[in-house]
């Protein structure tokens, strides 16, 4: 098992530190999810098929990310509160690459 | 008045599931939806992509699931109120409740099964100064009456179907269309974006992409909006009218101030054998609620939903035994007068 540190600033301006699993084919809002850091309901609303923004984040560092996908664009143009560096937590699954990557929690909708 | 036994809110995969086991209990049901169609989440959010833990479906698509789902119900013959979001409860002397939607249209069952999913779905608002200032002065999240556009300066925001559809629909009747997007590319039926692409050379939409719409202008109504564009200036647009259709985001809404325990935005069901909220009659199931060890799965709503009946019936029949009966062994009588049954065993001796 390898896990990988990501820093999530939560929507209170709160920064954790959590140790996520790079082996569950877990993705970044699952992580939310599993360690709490956004209250149950207000996060993977649609369950992670990029059908709606509650899992939106800002990555604030320069990882490589998975590429975004036509649902996953397509979702962030309807969506709210969205930047040049928006990205669906649910998109992107926690892989070795992902070390130290460093994101922060669009508000609630 | 619409009356019935159990008032089920949400037209989901749970409430439409709940309506077949009240009728096995010869129960009639009667549903309300804020969506126009039934199937929840599943017919407006997902109705092409396949799921694959449904009990005895290797793999159906969420749309279908609701078709059959549908048809597994209709001989209990369900009431629907579709497009109202339910909105006040009241419970009545005789231990009864009354339930009036947002268009008030009023309702009376002596049992509430709330199956709300997420909560009703409404329209997502762009964070625009002084939009809520300007709805219903030529702002609107949706289009109730086309012929209010006549002659119209119109301008429509967003990249979806519906922003797609009303722009073609609407490019005949308004006396300008123009329909902005954040992204060049559009998420719709093929022949939509075809058609619009059409009405852009024919000079029928003035398609503004990538843009936004970033300020609203008008003293007492709309008149302008401006138009903020990545790669030109920005642009200042007359219009009467201004339409975001930036898809739809479940809210709770009006439920959350029916006097339920909330807990994780979902609501609190004592316990696991009948789903009963702290308001006893009313009952949660489904995605919206909550106990220890709960799973949001359609496959959980059903439970929920079957355990839920056999309460409800002791509520409307407090003098009746529930008959714990087998499908298989005793059929399915409709409402309608049809009637399902095993076929018999043919016994014939061989000479």
């Amino acid at each position: 098992m390898l896990d990988v540190t990501i820093h999530i600033t939560d929507r209170d301006g709160a920064t954790h530190e959590v140790q996520a699993p790079t082996d569950m084919a877990m993705n970044l809002m699952e992580v939310v999810k599993g360690f709490e850091l956004a209250p149950e309901g207000t996060i993977g609303i649609c369950g992670g098929m990029a059908m709606c923004a509650s899992c939106q984040c800002y990555v604030e560092s320069d990882h490589q990310l998975p590429e975004q996908t036509e649902d996953e664009l397509a979702m962030l143009a309807d969506a709210l509160f969205v930047k040049s560096n928006s990205r669906l937590g649910c998109q992107i699954v926690i892989s070795k690459e992902l070390e130290g990557l460093a994101v922060t929690l669009a508000p609630e909708e | 008045m619409i009356q019935t036994d159990i008032l089920i809110i949400g037209a989901g995969p749970t409430g439409l599931f709940a309506v077949f086991e009240a009728g096995l209990l010869k129960l009639r049901c009667h549903l309300i939806d804020a969506l126009v169609q039934p199937g929840g989440q599943c017919t407006e959010i997902y109705p092409k992509k396949p799921i694959y833990d449904i009990p005895g479906f290797p793999e159906i698509l969420a749309g279908d699931l609701v078709d059959n789902l549908m048809e597994q119900c209709k001989q209990f013959e369900p009431g629907f109120t579709l497009g109202e979001r339910a909105e006040t409860i009241e419970k009545q002397a005789d231990g009864s409740f009354v339930v009036t939607t947002n268009k008030g249209t009023v309702h009376r069952a002596k049992v509430i099964a709330i199956a709300g999913g997420l909560g009703s779905f409404e329209p997502r608002k762009p964070l625009i100064d002084r939009i809520g200032f300007f709805e219903s002065k030529g702002v609107s999240y949706a289009i109730k009456d086309p012929e209010f556009y006549r002659n119209k300066n119109v301008v429509i925001a967003g990249g979806g179907d519906s922003a797609l559809d009303w722009s073609i629909f609407l490019a005949t009747i308004a006396s300008k269309v123009t329909l902005i997007h954040r992204r060049n590319e559009f998420r719709g039926a093929l022949d939509s974006v075809e058609k619009v692409q059409r009405l852009k050379k024919d000079g029928l939409i003035n398609l503004i992409t990538p843009a936004e719409v970033v300020e609203l202008e008008g003293s007492d109504r709309l008149e302008a909006v401006l138009v903020k564009q990545e790669a030109n200036e920005p642009l200042r647009l007359i219009a009467d009218a201004f339409i975001p259709l930036f898809g739809l985001t479940p809210k709770l809404g009006p439920i959350a101030d029916w006097g339920l325990e909330i807990e994780k935005n979902a609501i609190k069901v004592n316990n696991t054998l009948d789903y009963q909220t702290n308001i006893p009659g009313v009952f949660a199931i489904g995605d919206v609620n909550t106990y220890p060890g709960k799973m949001k799965l359609i496959l959980c709503g059903f439970h929920e939903a079957t355990l839920m009946c056999q309460s409800a019936y002791k509520i409307i029949h407090p003098n009746k035994k529930s008959i714990f009966k087998y499908t298989t062994v005793s059929g399915v009588d409709g409402f309608d007068g049809t009637r399902k049954e095993a076929p018999k065993s043919v016994v014939k001796s061989i000479d």
